[in-house]
């Protein structure tokens, strides 16, 4: 019972949202049946529909955890996408400097690289929380224009191959990639780039239910999130927990170089982030904080990803914005069904 | 004259006022008493507009009215002081008063209009308020007279007014009463929700007794007695002392050396044994709060001077989980705020404060939960502090304040603890829990455990301790005998007027 | 030489810093009424984006400014919505605000002028570079008028303050929220046509590069005062200023690096100055009547 009132109020946000963009996509001059058959039809078809609204869902599994675990806090984690940008940046430069190491030290190496990097840029808005309480929201922004351009300088002076026009980095060594999904499992063609981390990430849903629910370390951190009078008094460092969760959520953002520097551009790749960051918000929120829910979520944003390119090519008006707006709309309506549930709850209240 | 005529209103599934009937008379001071949670402020609150209620009328002066926002009550000269202050802190008095009718055009404040009204008001009825002060500087005696003031402002003929001794001494009640009697006889009507039954029969010409959303029972002040309204207010014959031996005191567990807290705390210095129960006593706000969570480990060090000693040791630096190890349980005053993660179940509340370490956790210095170990915990806490329901997977929301309670001290006690700090046990906690709260309490220092107890209900902290101490202003002022000492003689120590 | 340096910097400061001088009094009214607004952003792109396509399609950058004003007010009707009346998360809804932002105005270039974001160039004639700086500081004391000695003011501020008080008193807190909400979406529209109409000739995709974020952090830098924010949004203009004007100067420095100036210094600032600064009360809770 409590499942199927889990799920209905984010299906419900969904219906809305699609409902609006459907104004909008006759506002601006096209029909909305058909886009949206373009939209869904090009998501769920096999293989390639499937292959790559998995692709593209994976990132958005990472930051969606990224999100969800600094939610569980109570913290707004708005800069995973500075934290997966730095994370990349730093996992090309070591498939570039390690690159004549072997793969098993390499991958190894190279993931744990980005893991670290994106911790390491989430704990500085986390330690200026802890220590001096200004808020995440504003400093996770900061850094994410940061990041962008600390990355878009170091890549130029540094790591650009000369001659090359496109703001890249060289590519990293050989050992470095993660084989394709295609090239280790039958029956799935090579050509897609879903890869390996697509794996990896799914592992992370199951490690990140087991940890918030499973040790006491998650314990702390929702203890944290729910009551930090409560969690205080419980013995727990709210400080010290603030700065751990954010480099949890920093590591999970971090993670999306695995799949976009290791298993698929193999450099580092100025703007390759179509707002992984801030659709993990998006994410997180329909998910509504648990790995199950990110999972699910992320599942059906890489559809709309998907579809929204195949809508931008094939419609005459409507281009692959829609898939922004009918996201921001999704965050808007799951926020407002809070009022719903405060409603519901109220029933239950006693004080 | 103001007439609550079958008033009905249900909050969710709870009915908090049920065909209410309230007749109260110009010119008269009239309380409405009842417990906590009976009905009481929820009535009055409809009479001022904040609440709407499902069925019934209310009328005013003979004619029935809508009365659908504060404005509405204010328009018809009702006016209501909160329990909790209604003001802005960083806004004058004047400000405070003002805000919602505002003198002077759209485009200019007329501030010293205001303010020239504001002074005449506070000189006719001796309130003493000037109007240029900010809020944050005054006490809180007077901050409730400007909230009388601000009903006043407005020409208000009947005066609700909610728990309004609830924050008051003794001496501060008695010229608050003075207070009342001149607006009394000024022609000014004055309703007085409380649950103080010494402070009806003193004040009131007229009671209304609620219980559980009805009222049970209207009286003239002058031809009933504090046994009837008790009466009429529980149901039931009242026990109002809780069996104890007297106690055998051992060794001490418990030493406070000088510990002060910058404007909070000055020197307190005192000790508690092994099976005995130390109480606090005195007005809330007077740095009971902050004593206790210093103890508890809740303050950062730098903030405090003096030193706690915890048997025989310096504990002065230790942090809360660290104390928790040493064995002193903290049961804190507000368990929404401090005691209890609402959304979690119960089993993972019976947890919090040990869930680092066995049984929460597999093995020593392991990281995974022990689920089994954790709901046998928790039930075992919920089997023998009979908190209900009995479901340790429900949300804390869901139960009442007294079953949360008996949650939070069952927790508490499972550790088990050699000190007992325990602030407010049985605040917004139902008779029956109280009784049984108290029956705990008294066995745990039976067992040789030393209780600290701090409260602001005398007759409780009187019942319960063996040694009674009174804070006053962030000191300790004096210690009495708690079955011999009376209640001026307590109330007067509450004020800082006699040093015991 | 040195004369011309120190004027054009002066001038530079003061342009630099208007697009942030209106979205951040536009902030503070909403915030010292208790509602977070992290749209500024998102506004100041509505506003941008509405007022060169009218003021191209109108061939009047007035129009074209009232249109802009009316985008801002419109999306900020959105979050007002969401906020007020169904009490979410002020941070969310401003957050997805901001993401709408990012996708309609590209949507909506895409059906009318068929490029990924860009509007059409104005021509100079029907630029307004001057007007809103006006506009902008002239606001400064009447927004602290209005707020210290008007019964607007006062009633917002309570409702910021202290929500309860101010029902209690018969002021309408949700009616108050609006106005505040609305009135910050109207400034910081005009700064957002400013930026694409005044300093600029033309729209481009997320032309707003954070102003938005930088007018909160000046908003928090002043206090939620007027006139202090508007000392902390000519700090911010000066520190975009000297970057620029370094840009030239000085090659061996990456421009990046210069850029990034502004952001660093916010996060500074707010370490530094956060413990001295108070919100208001009741910002960011959302006023639930029992």
């Amino acid at each position: 019972m409590k499942l199927i009132r889990e799920l209905t109020f984010p299906l419900i946000a969904i219906f809305a949202a699609f409902l609006v963009g459907a104004i909008v996509i006759t506002a601006i001059g096209d029909d909305p049946i058909e886009t949206y058959s373009l939209l869904i039809g090009s998501a769920l078809s096999w293989p390639d529909g499937i292959g790559y609204t998995l692709f593209y869902a994976t990132p958005l599994i990472f930051t969606g955890l990224a999100v969800a675990v600094g939610f569980r806090c109570g913290l707004l984690n708005i800069g995973a996408e500075g934290q997966l940008t730095i994370a990349a940046f730093a996992t090309a430069w070591a498939g570039i400097f390690f690159a004549n190491s072997s793969a098993w030290i390499l991958i190894p190496l190279t993931c744990l690289v980005a893991i670290l990097s994106g911790a390491a840029w989430a704990t500085v808005p986390g330690v200026l929380k802890a220590r001096f309480g200004s808020h995440e929201v504003i400093n996770t922004i900061m850094m994410n224009f940061i990041a962008a351009g600390v990355a878009s300088a170091l890549t130029q002076t540094y790591f650009k191959e000369p001659g090359d026009a496109i703001l890249e980095s060289g590519p990293i060594g050989n050992s470095a990639h993660i084989p394709r999904l295609g090239q280790i499992m039958p029956g799935i063609p090579a050509r897609l780039p879903l890869n390996v981390a697509f794996l990896v990430a799914l592992v992370a849903c199951a490690l990140l239910y087991v940890f918030l629910w499973r040790t006491k370390w998650g314990y702390e951190i929702r203890a944290t999130g729910a009551n930090p009078s409560a969690a205080e008094y419980g013995g727990i460092s709210v400080k010290k927990q603030i700065v751990f969760a954010m480099a949890v959520s920093g590591g999970l953002a971090g993670m999306v170089a695995i799949n976009e520097v290791l298993g698929y551009r193999y450099r580092y790749y100025q703007g390759f982030s179509p707002q992984y960051g801030f659709t993990g918000i998006a994410v997180a929120l329909l998910g509504r904080n648990h790995p199950v829910g990110v999972l699910l979520a992320a599942l059906f944003f890489g559809a709309l990803t998907r579809g929204g390119l195949f809508v931008d090519i094939f419609t005459e008006k409507v281009s692959k914005d829609l898939v922004l707006i009918l996201q921001a709309l999704v965050i808007l309506f799951v926020a407002a069904e809070a009022l719903f549930r405060r409603r519901l709850g109220k029933n239950q209240t006693q004080t | 004259m103001l007439e609550l005529r079958n008033i009905t209103k249900r909050f969710g599934n709870v009915l908090a006022n049920d065909r209410v009937n309230v007749v109260v008379r110009t010119g008269t001071i009239h309380a409405i008493v009842g417990e906590n949670g009976a009905g009481k402020s929820t009535a009055m609150r409809i009479a001022y507009g904040f609440y709407r209620a499902d069925e019934g009328e209310i009328l005013v002066d003979g004619n029935p009215h809508k009365i659908h926002s504060p404005h509405d009550a204010i328009a018809l000269g009702i006016g209501m002081v909160h329990q909790h202050f209604m003001l802005v802190d960083t806004m004058t008095v004047a400000e405070n008063i003002v805000l919602g009718a505002e003198p002077g055009t759209a485009a200019a404040l007329d501030v010293i209009g205001a303010e020239k009204r504001i002074r005449a008001l506070s000189d006719e009825f001796r309130l003493s308020i000037d109007p240029g002060a900010r809020i944050e500087h005054l006490s809180v005696g007077q901050q409730q007279r400007v909230e009388l003031l601000k009903a006043l402002y407005r020409q208000a003929r009947i005066l609700i007014l909610d728990e309004p001794t609830a924050v008051l001494t003794p001496q501060e009640v008695d010229e608050f009463f003075r207070i009342l009697r001149r607006m009394r006889d000024q022609g000014k009507t004055v309703i007085i929700i409380t649950h103080k039954l010494e402070e009806v029969l003193s004040i009131s010409d007229e009671v209304t007794v609620m219980r559980d959303g009805r009222v049970v029972g209207q009286r003239k002040t002058a031809e009933t007695n504090a046994a009837e309204l008790a009466r009429l207010m529980v149901g039931r014959e009242v026990l109002l002392r809780v069996q104890k031996q007297p106690a055998t005191p051992a060794e001490v567990v418990l030493n406070v050396c000088r510990l002060s807290m910058k404007s909070r705390l000055s020197e307190i210095s005192f000790s508690v044994r092994a099976g005995e129960i130390v109480g606090i006593a005195g007005v809330e706000g007077n740095g009971q709060t902050e004593l206790i969570e210093a103890l508890a480990g809740l303050i950062q060090p730098s903030r405090l001077g003096g030193r706690v000693e915890f048997q025989g040791k310096d504990i002065s630096l230790l942090n809360a989980r660290e104390r928790k190890e040493m064995g002193i349980a903290h049961v804190p005053e507000d368990r929404h705020r401090r005691g209890l993660l609402l959304e979690s179940s119960l089993a993972e509340n019976s947890i919090l404060g040990i869930h680092y370490r066995e049984p929460a956790v597999r093995r020593r210095g392991g990281i995974m939960l022990d689920g089994t170990r954790i709901r046998t915990r928790a039930e075992q806490v919920i089997r023998e502090f009979d908190v209900r329901p009995p479901d340790c997977e429900l949300p804390a929301r869901a139960l009442s304040g007294g079953n949360q309670q008996k949650l939070i001290i069952g927790r508490e006690f499972k550790l088990p603890p050699k000190l007992l700090l325990v602030s407010q046990p049985t605040r917004g906690v139902d008779i029956g829990a109280i009784e049984f709260i108290h029956r705990k309490l008294v066995a745990l220092r039976d067992s040789g455990c030393a209780v600290l107890l701090v409260s602001a209900e005398l007759e409780e902290v009187t019942a319960l301790a063996d040694r009674l101490m009174v804070i006053y202003d962030g000191r300790i002022v004096g210690e009495v005998d708690p079955a011999w000492a009376s209640k001026e003689e307590i109330g007067l120590m509450m004020t800082g007027g006699l040093r015991g | 030489m040195g004369d011309l340096f120190k004027f054009s910097i002066l001038f530079s400061t003061i342009r630099l810093a208007t697009p942030l001088l209106l979205a951040a009094l536009g902030g503070l009214i909403s915030e010292r009424s208790g509602v977070i607004n992290i749209a500024l952003e998102g506004l100041m792109l509505a506003g941008a984006f509405t007022g060169a396509v009218v003021t191209h399609f109108a061939g009047n950058p007035w129009i074209g400014l009232l249109a802009g004003m009316g985008a801002g007010v419109f999306i900020a009707l959105i979050h007002a919505l969401a906020c007020i009346q169904f009490d979410s998360d002020q941070v969310v809804t401003g957050t997805a605000i901001n993401i709408l932002m990012f996708g309609v105005p590209t949507l909506l270039s895409g059906a009318l002028f068929g490029t990924t974001g860009s509007t059409p160039q104005i021509p100079r004639a029907n630029l307004i570079p001057n007007a809103p700086i006006l506009i902008a500081f002239a606001l400064v004391p009447l927004v602290w008028y209005v707020l210290y000695r008007t019964p607007f003011g006062l009633r917002l501020r309570a409702a910021g303050e202290n929500p309860e008080a101010a029902d209690t008193a018969g002021v309408s807190v949700a009616r108050i929220r609006y106005s505040g909400v609305l009135l910050s979406g109207a400034l910081a529209a005009i700064g957002g046509v400013y930026l694409s109409i005044g300093q600029s000739s033309l729209f481009t995709r997320n032309m707003t590069a954070g102003r938005g974020f930088i007018a909160l952090a000046a908003l928090i830098f002043g206090k939620w005062r007027p006139v202090q924010t508007m000392l902390a949004c000519l700090l911010f203009g000066f520190a975009e200023a000297i970057a620029i004007q370094m840009q030239g100067v000085t090659p061996y420095v990456r421009v990046e690096y210069i850029q990034i100036i502004p952001y660093v210094l916010t996060m500074v600032v707010l370490a530094g100055f956060i413990g001295a600064s108070r919100a208001p009360r009741a910002l960011g809770r959302p006023y639930v009547k029992e």
